[in-house]
């Protein structure tokens, strides 16, 4: 039984009685036994998980309808709500919420008989991009454990790129689910904005995050697509999407596409090895029938300032309900004055979380809105400009992911403005609503390179095709577990 | 000079709906925090779902305000953190990035003067804070959440009013248009709510908040001029501050909160996109709103011949108009009006009266029409009337069971004004000589009859026999 294969072999596997659910779901658990408490990527385990793959082997048996997932198992973001279970976005402040309903991603997968295995580690609430800031402790990386894996889908990354689960779902901000796929060598996908619902998604900045797949192939990251994207009654910002097929003529090839490179992407700062692997993905891109050019979006250079200041607003105000007087954690509310009682509640929060809540308590603010926030919202729009206009000229953009390596656990956590920087090639598909994607493509000194590639709104079908062809150009070292 | 603006927060009560969620719009017949959902209780993950037919009703309400409607709303969240606020913060709606709320500037008439409206936002309403434990010291708060998230309309005024008596004559004008356009039903209890800025000639502006009927409304602003005159009359300065509004002293307090100094931090809902609504919704719209009571008044006088006044109260109250609209035909409508304005309005003066009256509008086109036949005496009609309120029988039984019909058979009439004439000589006398006192004779027919007499015929018969 190889725990290794794609998401769509494993359906073929189980349809054609080659493999069974049951079998499969209980290696996964078994080696989720093995290898997470070295790398930590779970925060709680579904302990029926094995149940519910046999009841769906059963389903297979008796020749019953069933689901595309065939009981694939699948992993969490413990930022996303399943019904019944606890959801604590990786913070004190909700150790002891119990979602009382599922996400819709989670309705869908659930229609599609998925197994959920477990809900796994993030940055709390979403914030950062190395998992060091989960109150529950960081998750390491599988190619090298005194490595972060990236975040803050961190525990999604580690769980598919150790083989704890076949795909997970994270959800990507600034780059939580791309720059976790680049740090551990899977595929991490952001949707358009709008493609995916959000309900039940426990928001961080709610006006550009979307939840998005991790996954070990391209391809799956189309097949997932196609089972959580479209309308949602329960998401307003939702988009139709027709029911696209994303997996159909995903081979189709990027010949005579026109390519631009980031030039801010690939600027100061850049890992040399990054920077080769990225020129290495661009001439194969060219093979492949691509043209490539450089083109500058200078705005870029003001991206990151303007994403922390719109995310940490945003993030004032959803984390502003956290007060613990209707779910949370345990700390009576009898005896105290309404104002004194949330002051002390709220300290639960741990310090990233705390940083970002002052800031949004700052930049919108009354007298400081002009000098922050408001620049912050033009940057945005003029962001969106740029690069409207550079896909009237380019059908794709290009660039690392990350312009670094993943760095050593405890190397930059004291250094929130080293770790901010991080995120220059991730925010701008977030800030503009773009689609983008992350692809494995190189292994240096023991560390994954990841390549990304942004498409225009509504253009994912397109992306995710120009993905598979960059895919199909390398072959990787297996990770080292 | 007196200056007295306002804001006004209607509850849209006709609403099936939350403003963002499938809870009921109408929370009021629920047990403590059982009409609340993930939404509404702002569960982590949970988004707003906009009700569009909040949308549309407002809309309406600021057409009918005469206020200007931009092509495209939004909304914005105010952020502060109080525990009747689930998410703490509230979605609402504002004009300073440009007019994005339902309803720009309008304008009311009340009688000849103008009353300048500033705005129209949609915003829902918070939970309900129930403090147990004396008014010096609270010493617990209960939290029912089944108000958090109803839609509620905040009407904006110009400080153009002047004296208390402008703003309850705007008050009636607003409820009656509020209940005419069926989204509101303003005697709800905490459906109408507002705030009143207050200032003499010489004086800072007074904010006073939490005034929770109309009612109170008027005797807070009068409350708050008397005392703002007789500070200035003593030389005393009036500072500039929010006061709370007393309902069990009927005095208002200074609050000596912050809230003044809250920073809001305002900004865009992300989680519910720009809304359009183009000049083809609103057409759509206008075509569903109901007649104005304006148009109204003016049909009954016109094509009825309804006397002003009249046609004023049918008008503005709509529990009337709607009796009369489906119990009147061309005929009768004169009678129909006026069965309503001065016989039962004192039979239905309040909420729980109305509720409980069993009268339909087919009783009431039989009443008319039964007047105008001559088939009952218009006392009777009133007595008739009275007892359908209470038990909706059909008229024909109630005239039969309490013996109201009319005596019309002449030969009975006949033999009554035989006995009136022998009984009262004298009178019958002085009819002969000035035929104008005739009438005394009639009044004493109508006695004997109980007032069943037909007055026509009672009339003709004694003239016949005495002149």
């Amino acid at each position: 039984l190889n725990l290794k294969i794609s998401a769509l072999q494993f359906t073929r596997d189980v349809k054609s009685g080659n493999i069974s659910a049951e079998d499969f779901v209980a290696k996964t658990m078994e080696q989720i036994q093995n290898v997470d408490d070295k790398l930590h990527a779970f925060l709680s385990l579904n302990d029926k998980a094995i149940d519910q793959a046999r009841e769906i082997d059963k389903k297979i048996k008796s020749g019953q309808k069933i689901g595309q997932c065939v009981g694939m198992p699948i992993s969490i973001k413990d930022n996303i709500c399943i019904k019944d279970t606890k959801t604590t976005c990786a913070s004190k402040m909700l150790e002891n919420f119990i979602a009382p309903y599922d996400a819709t991603v989670i309705t869908k997968l659930r229609q599609e008989d998925a197994i959920f295995v477990g809900k796994v580690n993030l940055d709390e609430f979403a914030m950062g991009l190395s998992t060091e800031f989960s109150a529950y402790g960081p998750s390491k990386n599988p190619w090298n454990t005194d490595y972060v894996p990236g975040g803050s889908s961190g525990g999604s990354a580690v769980s598919v790129s150790a083989f704890e689960c076949i795909a997970s779902l994270g959800s990507d901000t600034g780059g939580s689910v791309r720059n976790p796929a680049s740090f551990c060598s899977t595929v991490g996908y952001k949707p358009t904005y709008g493609l995916v619902s959000r309900y039940g998604l426990i928001s961080y900045a709610n006006s550009i995050e979307q939840i998005g797949p991790l996954t070990r192939t391209v391809e799956d990251a189309a097949f997932m697509l196609n089972l959580i994207s479209g309308l949602d009654p329960n998401d307003d910002t939702t988009v139709d999407n027709n029911n696209k097929d994303y997996l159909k003529d995903i081979n189709f090839g990027i010949e005579g596409k026109k390519i631009g490179i980031i030039k801010e992407m690939i600027g100061e700062g850049i890992d040399p090895s990054v920077l080769s692997a990225t020129k290495e993905a661009i001439s194969k891109l060219e093979g492949l029938g691509a043209t490539c050019e450089e083109i500058s979006l200078d705005m870029i250079k003001y991206s990151v300032a303007a994403y922390y200041t719109i995310t940490a607003t945003e993030a004032g105000s959803n984390l502003a309900r956290y007060d613990n007087l209707r779910y949370g954690y345990n700390f009576p509310v009898e005896g105290y004055e309404f104002n004194s009682y949330i002051e002390k509640a709220r300290k639960k929060f741990g310090p990233e979380v705390t940083r970002r809540m002052i800031l949004g308590g700052f930049v919108p603010s009354a007298g400081h809105a002009g000098k922050y926030f408001l620049k912050a919202l033009k940057v945005k729009s003029k962001l969106n400009r740029q690069i409207n206009d550079a896909f009237k000229k380019f059908d794709l953009l290009i660039s690392p992911t990350v312009p670094i390596l993943p760095f050593k656990i405890g190397e930059k956590i004291n250094d929130p403005v080293a770790l901010f920087l991080v995120d220059i090639n991730t925010v701008t598909a977030n800030l503009t609503g773009k689609p983008a994607i992350s692809t494995p493509f190189a292994i240096s000194n023991g560390l994954p390179i990841g390549i990304q590639l942004i498409a225009n709104s509504m253009d994912d079908k397109l992306l995710l095709q120009a993905a598979y062809a960059l895919e199909k150009t390398v072959k990787l070292p297996e990770v080292p577990i | 000079l007196t200056k007295i603006g306002l804001e006004i927060h209607s509850q849209l009560t006709k609403l099936e709906s939350k403003l963002f969620c499938p809870c009921k719009a109408n929370y009021r017949e629920f047990e403590p925090n059982t009409n609340i959902c993930p939404i509404c209780m702002g569960l982590p993950g949970s988004l707003p779902r906009l009700n569009q037919k909040a949308v549309e009703k407002a809309t309406m309400i600021a057409m009918e305000l005469n206020c200007t409607t931009p092509e495209k709303i939004a909304f914005f969240r105010k952020n502060y953190f109080y525990p009747d606020l689930p998410k703490n913060f509230q979605i609402t709606q504002l004009n300073i990035y440009g007019d994005t709320s339902v309803g720009g500037k309008g304008i009311v008439m009340v009688g000849e003067k103008k009353i300048r409206i500033t705005r129209i936002q949609l915003e829902e309403d918070p939970g309900r804070l129930i403090y147990e434990g004396n008014s010096e010291k609270n010493l617990v708060t209960l939290v029912d959440y089944n108000r958090a998230g109803t839609p509620l309309v905040e009407i904006v005024t110009e400080p153009d009013f002047e004296n208390p008596k402008e703003v309850r004559e705007f008050l009636n004008i607003l409820s009656s248009l509020l209940e005419n356009l069926g989204v509101s039903d303003p005697s709800l209890e905490g459906a109408m709510r507002a705030d009143a800025n207050v200032s003499i000639e010489g004086g800072n502006k007074v904010e006073i908040k939490n005034i929770g009927s109309f009612h109170d409304l008027e005797k807070a602003v009068h409350f708050e001029i008397t005392r703002q005159q007789s500070l200035h009359s003593r030389d005393i300065p009036i500072i500039q501050e929010t006061r709370h509004w007393d309902d069990k002293r009927k005095i208002t307090i200074s609050s000596r909160s912050k809230e003044e100094d809250l920073d809001y931090r305002y900004f865009l809902e992300g989680d519910i996109p720009w809304i359009r609504i183009g000049n083809k919704v609103k057409e759509k719209l206008k075509s569903e709103m109901p007649e104005s009571i304006s148009s109204k008044k003016q049909r009954y006088v016109s094509k009825y011949n309804i006397p002003v006044q009249v046609a004023d109260v049918l008008s503005s109250d709509k529990f009337y108009s709607d009796l009369f609209e489906e119990a009147h035909t061309k005929e009768n409508a004169k009678e129909v009006a006026n069965i309503i304005t001065t016989d039962l309005m004192g039979l239905v003066d309040t909420r729980e009266k109305r509720e409980s009256s069993k009268l339909t509008s087919s009783h009431l086109k039989d009443i008319a029409d039964s007047i105008q036949s001559g088939k009952i005496a218009r006392n009777s009609a009133k007595n008739a009337l009275n007892e359908i309120v209470k038990n909706g029988k059909k008229l024909s039984d109630i005239i039969s069971e309490l013996d109201l019909g009319n005596v019309s058979d002449e030969l009975e009439l006949s033999k009554i004004i035989e006995s009136v004439i022998s009984e009262e000589p004298q009178a019958v006398e002085q009819a002969k000589s000035n035929p104008q006192t005739i009438n005394y004779l009639v009044g004493k027919v109508m006695q004997k009859t109980k007032g069943k007499a037909d007055p026509k015929l009672t009339l003709d018969l004694l003239k016949n026999k005495i002149l």
